[in-house]
């Protein structure tokens, strides 16, 4: 009873069938073994699944992989281009803007987005801009200096 | 990056983690991550009742559901003959120790005892099934509040406790105190709730257990903060197979707070399955599952006083408080509210009398056990609290009252009223910083005009100590840890000068890859990029006791750094053999062994170990290789101490509470990174915020948890914060090898008291005297228009 789907995740044509019920997430974790993208909570509030979908960032969790046919989806396992951390990953290294690691591919993908639609956001903005997704560990002071560094590198 | 002058200078150097190129990179695996073949998928059924009889269980529906294994309860786990219950680990002589076993046999005791567990193909169908068995419950009468726990006639948790009196506790002297409290010009007694708390580690907890008939071994991969303790109990109590037939494995662990320390009955209803499947199983937990089963921290409902004499000197303090354990006994819950608790009661200051009773009460809840700061913040809450709250009433700056009462720099080591021996301190130093940080004074004036405008502005103090490091095994044995509490190294020296060190440390997002290899590099005087660590692992690593308590860097670090030393000291052996000289002649000095007055004719460690391993030509009766391990067992607790101020508003319409500034001055002693220093402090200020300003699990009359999820419980968001302002003093540890204290838990533990202090300071003029957390607008609301 597999729906067949056929999406780019990661610049990569991915063809296969699914249950209609498969949530993106799984679908990315289980089935392509892309682990990276995190499962933080069952109720769409943590943000640690975001992924970008045609550019955007989505909670996989609240996506099907059958809504997801069609669509262009980047992981943070496709955000380095030739050997080369992104702008953001750079920043979050510098800035000790991340200790445990979990929330932060979700972060960092929430980051592109938002950086993206503002480019030199304030510090309101920044904070404003992260509602979506939750750190336990940095206390999102060094998360918020890792976006002033990556839009300062990325204004360049 | 800097790495400052050669390799000793990296000691002390903000470099950037090594650990992060695979986080932020998506490579690093954590246990859910992990894929085995043939591994199939756990499920746990979860009581929906806070108390019910098990009158019947049927399983037969989800049995034949396809892709369904096997369905155990506790049936099975009888049937198998293991021990099936799971441990406490922290004795107390009234403790009343009911059994908790790992799936309820007739008996549910809160929302979320595991009654039954699913195994099948795929995580869908493990969690469809679930839905398909049948229980019988008779639903029973349930307490969740810790208070009407122990009133006549409420519902007995546990049969072992009718009066539902888990244990109860005291420390310092109780005449004595009674006495001082007589000649008191001022008391002030306040009923302070520490409410309880949800850890909420974003990563859920996990275990993938791989059980293999064939050599009768267990491999099981878990969230797990203390590999070997969890060995140990696993080996003890749930599992009973023996030690060495068990290993554990940390995988990369998201987060921890406490969360993780405990053993849980979820690894060991895992395990068993796949003893009795001969296959991998692997379950995690859902966030609502982790609402329900993390140990919770906190809950206590304390009345507390403080006794002053006209001069604002303290002369006693009295403190009763009753402390939540929930259902059942986790590992270390008994230490939380006596020993991490009652022996924090004097604070910095310099208390004739104490006296503390606590009593541990069995509720229809989740577990209570160590979360962040676990008993440290409980106590900073009400000294601090009872010290403004003794300004107030003594007309006096709450400043100028804390600086009056401070152990003086010349008075250490200090010995408390309530058992710990502080052994360092400049608490004057730290406060001094902090005020003049939020310039004090100017703060008072604007404060003042602000009020004339009808807008209310607070400041709040914490003048905080804590005891971490945990701990002297000899100590904590007597006052009934059934734990050592040293820590395990090996720094091992490969024949071409590379090292790998070994810890019983496990890191979760800490660091240790990078501070452990700063600390070897400064040791040993080689390149940082020459030393790998390695934590979380049974089968490669000594026994060690893991990580919580603030202990890595002070206990951990100290026994790392003894190990380097006695590689040094090998080392120098065959060097002086080498160099034809005597050992005492053998100067060592960045990373080079030369005689004394020729440090053009030097060895290094390398060329050394390479001799040392070749063993052509070593010294009479020295034994070939350069390794060393250590046990190292601490001398006494470390105590970091500091001072946090919060400014607040509060905007009287609404009751909305606004952190605006926060500023935090702490002595953690040397620091081996300030950029994982002030990581540390950050995220533990956030968390002592939260307790102060938005979280607090709420349990319904009938123990259903109301705050089941992350829309009900408020972890705080990037906005809900402001940026931190940190400073240090440094005052080092006198009793460690590094000097180093610990700093997981300071900001955790400071915080909360800055924050309410902070609030009831903007509040004075409508007359409130306290607040309990978490300080929400509506309370806020109520108290000021005495609703
Ligand atoms: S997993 Fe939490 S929002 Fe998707
Ligand atoms: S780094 Fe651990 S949750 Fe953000």
């Amino acid at each position: 009873m597999g729906v067949p789907i056929q999406l780019e995740v990661n610049g990569q044509t991915v063809r296969q069938e699914v249950e209609p019920r498969l949530l993106l997430v799984h679908f990315l974790r289980d089935v392509l073994g892309l682990t990276g993208t995190k499962i933080g909570c069952d109720t769409s509030q943590c943000g640690a699944c975001t992924v970008l979908m045609d550019g955007h960032a989505v909670k996989s969790c609240t996506v099907l992989a059958v809504q997801a046919d069609g669509s262009s989806i980047t992981t943070i396992e496709g955000l380095a281009q030739d050997g080369k951390y992104h702008p953001v990953q750079e920043a979050f290294w510098e800035a000790h803007g991340l200790q445990c690691g979990y929330c932060t591919p979700g972060m960092i993908l929430s980051v592109v987005d938002l950086l993206e639609s503002h480019p030199s956001p304030s510090e309101a903005e920044i904070r404003e801009g992260l509602e979506g997704n939750l750190c336990r560990c940095t206390g999102y002071h060094n998360i918020v200096r890792a976006v002033q560094i990556a839009a300062e590198a990325m204004g360049k | 990056m800097t790495h400052g002058n050669g390799t000793r200078g990296i000691f002390g150097s903000a470099i950037k983690r090594r650990e992060d190129p695979k986080l932020i990179t998506g490579r690093a695996k954590y246990t859910d991550d992990l894929q085995l073949p043939g591994m199939a998928y756990a499920a746990i059924l979860r009581s929906p009742f806070a108390h019910a009889r098990i009158r019947h269980i049927d399983t037969s529906q989800a049995l034949a559901l396809e892709g369904v294994l096997a369905v155990f309860t506790a049936q099975d786990v009888e049937e198998a003959g293991i021990p099936g219950v799971v441990p406490v680990g922290w004795l107390l002589p009234t403790l009343k120790t009911p059994a908790h076993p790992i799936l309820a046999k007739d008996r549910v005791r809160y929302v979320g005892d595991a009654v039954a567990v699913v195994v099948a193909e795929d995580r869908y169908t493990a969690h469809d099934a679930l839905e398909a068995i049948q229980v019988d419950y008779e639903p029973l009468a349930a307490v969740a509040d810790v208070r009407q726990a122990v009133e006549p006639g409420a519902p007995a948790v546990h049969e072992e406790a009718p009066d539902n009196v888990a244990f109860t506790w005291e420390i310092g002297d109780r005449e004595g105190t009674d006495t001082a409290f007589q000649q008191a010009a001022h008391v002030a007694k306040l009923d302070i709730v520490n409410n309880r708390l949800i850890p909420n580690a974003m990563e859920p907890r996990a275990a993938l257990a791989d059980f293999d008939p064939a050599t009768g071994e267990l491999t099981l991969y878990m969230t797990t903060q203390n590999p070997h303790i969890h060995r140990l109990l696993m080996s003890l109590a749930s599992i009973g197979l023996p030690e060495h037939k068990i290993r554990v494995v940390a995988p990369e662990v998201g987060g921890g707070f406490g969360s993780k320390i405990h053993h849980y009955v979820d690894e060991a209803i895992v395990s068993f399955a796949s003893m009795k499947l001969g296959r991998p199983v692997k379950w995690t937990a859902t966030r609502t599952e982790t609402y329900q089963t993390d140990a919770h921290g906190r809950d206590h409902v304390t009345t507390a006083e403080m006794a002053i004499d006209g001069e604002g000197k303290i002369l006693g303090v009295r403190v009763n408080t009753y402390a939540a354990m929930g259902a059942y006994l986790s590992t270390f819950a008994p230490a939380v509210p006596t020993y991490l608790y009652g022996t924090l009661l004097s604070g910095e200051y310099d208390i004739p009398h104490i006296y503390c009773h606590v009593t541990g009460v069995f509720t229809h809840t989740t577990p209570v056990d160590a979360y962040r700061g676990a008993g440290r913040p409980e106590a900073t809450l009400v000294i601090e609290r009872l010290v403004d709250e003794c300004a107030h009433l003594a007309g006096m700056d709450p400043v100028e009252l804390r600086r009056r009462n401070f152990v003086p720099p010349d008075k250490f080591p200090y010995q408390t009223q309530v058992a710990l021996v502080y052994d360092s301190g400049n608490y004057e130093a730290a406060l001094e910083k902090a005020l003049e940080k939020v310039d004090y004074q100017q703060f008072r004036r604007e404060q003042e005009e602000a009020r004339r405008q009808g807008r209310y502005l607070g400041i709040g103090f914490s003048t905080y100590i804590e005891a971490c490091g945990l701990a002297p095994s000899a100590l904590v044995g007597q006052l009934g840890a059934q734990a050592g509490q040293w820590e395990s190294a090996v720094v091992r020296v490969h024949p071409t000068g590379k090292v790998t060190v070994y810890s019983g440390s496990s890191g979760h997002g800490q660091g240790h890859e990078t501070t452990f290899a700063q600390i070897v590099a400064a040791e040993l005087g080689v390149p940082y990029e020459d030393v790998e660590i390695v934590e979380g692992d049974t089968e490669a690593i000594p026994h060690g006791w893991g990580t919580y308590g603030s202990r890595s860097a002070a206990v951990g670090g100290s026994a790392i750094a003894t190990a380097a030393r006695r590689v040094v000291d090998k080392a120098k052996k065959i060097a002086a053999h080498l160099l034809e000289a005597a050992e005492e002649d053998i100067v060592f000095e960045d990373g080079k062994f030369y005689v004394k007055g020729s440090p053009d004719q030097a060895k290094t460690l390398a060329e050394v170990s390479l001799q040392a391993y070749l063993a052509h030509n070593l010294p009479k009766g020295l034994e070939p290789a350069l390794e060393a391990t250590a046990f190292y067992d601490p001398a006494n607790f470390v105590f970091p101490f500091g001072t946090h101020v919060a400014i607040v508003e509060v905007d009287p319409e609404t009751g909305q509470v606004e952190l605006k500034r926060y500023v935090a001055v702490d002595d953690v002693g040397n620091v081996i990174n300030p950029l994982i220093v002030d990581g540390q402090i950050h995220g533990g200020i956030a968390q002592g915020v939260g307790q102060a300003l938005y979280e607090g699990a709420v349990y319904d009359e009938s123990g259903n948890l109301v705050t089941g999820t992350m829309l009900d419980y408020a972890v705080p968001k990037a906005h809900f914060l402001p940026a931190f302002e940190t400073d240090r003093t440094v005052t080092p540890c006198p009793h460690n090898p590094l000097g180093v204290k610990g700093v997981g838990e300071a900001g955790t533990i400071a915080s909360t008291a800055a924050v309410v202090n902070a609030v009831v300071d903007a509040l004075r003029p409508f007359g409130v005297t306290h607040l309990n957390p978490p300080v929400t607008a509506e309370k806020v609301w109520k108290a000021i228009h005495g609703a």
